[in-house]
């Protein structure tokens, strides 16, 4: 690859910070952290949730104005102290969160310009503002039209755009929190292939991420932060073949602090006889008329089996686990639930509750919980039934029984009066499946359980599982990480455009058998 | 000392959360005091208490039903104008059909019944928003009330229904009214009961509680308090039937809102209607019965106004939604919906109740009261908002902003 580096380079580093500290009333949140961003390289930041990575990030991208922390802050070797987010972005640093900053009925190029239009005396020149917002999303390698508002795009799409709109601002130092969290493989890919683009046209960029195979390919330096310090700085060598020199097993120590010497825990129960069968599942698009989601699918769950269900976005395997849920999403067409031979009778959620069936969703902030609402209210949310007697809550036998549960997720709180909106990402999901323990489920549908999670709670919720099956409790497992469905699942089914194109035993599963089943489509019955 | 000591974070953790009901509950006892003080002793005056009462009634049921409305998301617009409807319902069926009193007071409910189902059908199962049917049901039923009454009142109205309002628990005529105070000690004696009752029931599950001394200082000023009313009552011509009717709807809702799986559905709805509906929760027939609910209450309400004034008239009940909505705000719900309490309501109302009175007390004319109500509900709600988010609680107004401000968890 040829370099086009167009801003000259200062000796030294683009960016230095040292000992950083910041405090939050109680919580010390970074304690001397430093970190070195080389000209033109792609930095990754890692750690655990609650590592101090996001407030680190504020704290450059001026979201914690200067004053609020200690340390110092160097751009080319200039001291800087920034009063807010448009100072650190004079300065060319910005920071792309999670939840994008778009408006969503706004054309791409008043996205990509907001702020930043081409005028005129004060009059914005449309034709100028299109034009050089056409220039910026060829430079991202996006070809859109600009005037198309962008909730016309995907997820994919937008990441892009807000990518654009962070070098409209002539941005030198991109910062990318979780940026391929919400994105599938393919887009994933286009993001970091823009990222290393990004980098030899002249633009640093700090990646945080959970997802280590993509750290491993695209960065040149790892920082591992844990409990608001630093542990150490790794530079990444690569050889002919793209290697990284650096361990994957070597950056999970230095998160967790401690050896993983498994990611998943082995199966200890043993496997029964098919406890659920699912036949001919079939289920039509909740709007568009007569397109089906979910085809004819075909399922057994044995007791005490973990069965894995892989597919790539848009395979139809949310969309099957929710309507096999109550028809909570989409329109059923016809198929059958049943239980040891039993058919059940699951016409809404409440049904599927009382017949056994749990579904921890994907997106647990706002399908999963009621973020505003305490540990002890979200637990026993789902199966009020078990805390009342004739409609009449028992509060003690509540908070009783949501503390138990708390303390069998291993959630770590400061008591079940806790707001679950301010826990972490692992121990929301703790508490999403404490919430759905706590209904006894016989067939527990675990959606994404572990998507946005850090390494260590990912494990907690891995022996949970096992432990749930080893019990004799069936789970299905939906994933997007093959690796983790290799490594949890006696079995894994694999969807395709709304069908079960195969099924493999774990023993002889591997990624490439599961994906080119994944894969297989266009068979028509 | 030790114990006073670890005693007090505890006590902290027990009062969390609830800042705004106790700050509101201090707010309004500041008001009572400072009016007291403004208009040399009339306010808390046997006889003024009694209009107190009287004069809110109608406003107090109104707020306990918005609340419930608030709570799961929604806003009613149009309790006004079902004030008026059924008040001029009623009205028609005593004096025009010649109906019985006791067959027109549940005629008048199921109407409200059906009004408030008629507007749920619409916010519930076709997804309209409530601000719009509840705009469109203000309207419509403003324009029926004047199309029955033919834009003339209706007056006067018989003495069955006129008790409602008017009327007072039976007793004695000489010397302080006994009925009252028995009902009084009863009442601060199953009070009392109630909280030492859970309190035991808590140590014996090994929960956290407060310190005895605590739960008795709370004990001892409830019971001062309830005491000290009822004594004022019975002063003057005992509880009115209307206060009896009052604090069944109280003690009924705040209980079927904080001790039910009913009331918990309603909050779950409010909090997330999408992971309400995911936790088995039938979130369309929740939001509906809360409007039924709401048309009830409005109905009852409608009553009491109707037999108050001894009048249907077409103009009743404007601007009672907006009495309503202000004393659940000041009373502690959130416009985001999955928060209030049923007691926040009554504070809310007693506090706009006692403005009132006070300053028509002191002279101040309707513009200034105007002006000082409007001052009163965005102060409390800037109080509450100022509140959470210097102790980083819960309800976020603008999530943006506030996560600057707090240590946020990781993402």
């Amino acid at each position: 690859m040829s370099t086009v580096n167009t801003t000259p380079h200062t000796p030294g580093p683009l960016l230095r910070m040292s000992d950083i500290r910041k405090e939050f009333p109680g919580v010390r949140a970074l304690d001397r952290v430093s970190l070195d961003v080389a000209h033109g390289s792609v930095h990754a930041l890692m750690g655990e949730n609650g590592a101090g990575k996001s407030t680190l990030m504020k704290v450059l991208s001026g979201v914690h104005p200067a004053g609020s922390y200690t340390g110092s802050v160097e751009v080319d070797g200039e001291p800087r102290a920034f009063a807010d987010v448009a100072a650190a972005e004079r300065a060319g640093i910005a920071i792309i969160h999670q939840e994008l900053a778009l408006i969503p009925q706004l054309s791409i190029s008043e996205n990509v310009l907001l702020g930043h239009e081409e005028t005129r005396y004060g009059v914005i020149d449309w034709g100028a503002t299109h034009s050089r917002a056409r220039e910026l999303l060829l430079r991202i390698g996006l070809d859109e039209n600009p005037a198309l508002p962008v909730s016309a795009l995907s997820i994919g799409a937008q990441q892009l755009v807000e990518i654009a709109k962070a070098l409209a601002k002539n941005v030198r130092l991109l910062v990318l929190d979780e940026p391929t969290s919400a994105l599938n493989e393919t887009e994933s890919e286009r993001l970091l292939e823009l990222l290393l683009d990004l980098r030899d046209q002249g633009v640093a960029c700090v990646l945080i991420s959970h997802k280590l195979g993509e750290v491993m390919r695209v960065s040149d330096e790892i920082t591992i932060l844990r409990d608001g310090r630093t542990v150490e700085t790794l530079t990444v060598e690569r050889d002919a073949e793209g290697r990284p020199s650096v361990e994957e097993d070597r950056v999970i120590r230095g998160m967790v602090g401690r050896d993983l010497d498994q990611r998943y825990p082995e199966g200890e129960g043993t496997i029964g006889p098919v406890r659920f069968e699912v036949r001919d599942w079939t289920v039509d698009h909740p709007t568009q008329v007569g397109r089906r989601v979910v085809d004819g699918a075909d399922l057994d769950i044995r007791t005490g089996e973990v069965v894995g269900l892989a597919g790539l976005m848009g395979a139809g395997r949310t969309e099957f686990a929710m309507n096999l849920f109550g028809r909570s999403y989409g329109r059923y067409v016809r198929g059958s639930l049943s239980r040891d031979g039993e058919e059940l009778r699951v016409g809404d959620v409440a049904d599927a509750i009382a017949a056994g069936v749990a579904y921890v969703p994907e997106d647990r902030k706002s399908l999963g919980l009621v973020l505003d609402d305490d540990i002890r209210h979200n637990t026993t949310m789902a199966a009020l039934g078990r805390i009342s007697t004739r409609g009449v809550i028992d509060p003690g036998l509540e908070t009783v029984e949501a503390r138990w549960m708390s303390e069998h997720m291993r959630v770590r709180s400061h008591g079940v009066d806790q707001t679950v909106r301010t826990l972490s990402g692992g121990n929301q999901q703790k508490v999403v499946l404490g919430k759905w323990m706590f209904t006894r489920p016989e067939l527990l549908i675990l959606d994404e359980p572990t998507r946005g999670i850090d390494v260590g709670a990912k494990y907690e919720i891995y022996l949970i599982v096992r432990r749930l099956a080893a019990e004799g409790a069936c789970v299905l497992l939906i994933s997007s990480e093959l690796p983790e469905l290799l490594g949890m699942c006696d079995r894994v089914y694999a969807m395709c455009e709304g069908r079960i194109t195969g099924e493999v035993a774990g023993a002889d599963a591997d990624q490439e058998t599961l994906m080119r089943l994944m894969t297989r489509t266009g068979e028509k019955k | 000392m030790n114990r006073t000591t670890s005693s007090l974070p505890r006590l902290r953790g027990l009062l969390q959360g609830r800042t705004r009901q106790y700050g509101m509950a201090i707010a309004l006892v500041a008001i009572i005091i400072l009016f007291q003080v403004l208009t040399g002793g009339l306010l808390l005056t046997p006889l003024n208490v009694t209009n107190l009462i009287m004069q809110n009634s109608y406003i107090l049921i109104l707020a306990i039903g918005m609340m419930l409305v608030i709570i799961t998301g929604h806003i009613d617009l149009s309790v006004g104008s079902l004030v008026a409807f059924t008040g001029a319902m009623a009205a028609i069926m005593l004096n025009s059909w010649g109906l019985p009193t006791v067959v027109v007071v549940p005629a008048a409910l199921l109407l409200g019944a059906l009004i408030g189902a008629w507007q749920g059908f619409w916010v519930a199962y076709v997804g309209v928003p409530a601000f719009i049917v509840t705009l469109a049901g203000m309207l419509v039923f403003r324009g029926a009330t004047l199309a029955v009454l033919g834009g003339e009142s209706i007056a006067p109205l018989p003495q069955s229904l006129r008790v409602i309002a008017s009327g007072f628990l039976p007793g004695q005529s000489e010397g302080p009214h006994l009925p009252t105070l028995l009902l009084g000690v009863a009442g601060a004696a199953m009070i009392v009961w109630i909280q030492w009752r859970s309190r035991a029931r808590s140590r014996a599950r090994d929960l956290p509680v407060a310190p005895v001394t605590v739960t008795a200082v709370g004990s001892a000023l409830m019971v001062a308090t309830i005491l000290a009313f009822t004594y004022v009552l019975a002063d003057h011509n005992g509880l009115p039937l209307v206060g009896v009717l009052l604090i069944a709807l109280i003690v009924g809702y705040a209980f079927v809102m904080r001790s039910t799986t009913m009331g918990r559905r309603v909050y779950a709805v409010g909090g997330s209607e999408r992971a309400a509906a995911l936790s088995g929760i039938r979130t369309k027939r929740t939001t509906f019965w809360v409007f039924v609910n709401m048309g009830v209450l409005s109905a009852l309400a409608g009553l009491v106004f109707t037999a108050r004034l001894n009048a249907a008239t077409p103009g009743a009940g404007t601007m009672f939604e907006l009495d309503a909505i202000a004393a659940a705000f000041i009373g502690g719900a959130s416009a985001a919906g999955g928060v209030g309490s049923v007691v926040g309501a009554v504070i809310g109302a007693l506090v706009m109740g006692v403005l009132n009175n006070g300053m028509s007390l002191i002279g101040l004319g309707v513009d200034w009261q105007q002006l000082i109500k409007g001052l009163v509900l965005l102060l409390a709600v800037a109080f509450d908002i100022y509140n959470k988010r210097r102790v980083g609680g819960s309800t976020p107004i603008m999530p943006k902003l506030r996560s600057h401000r707090r240590p946020s968890p990781e993402p």
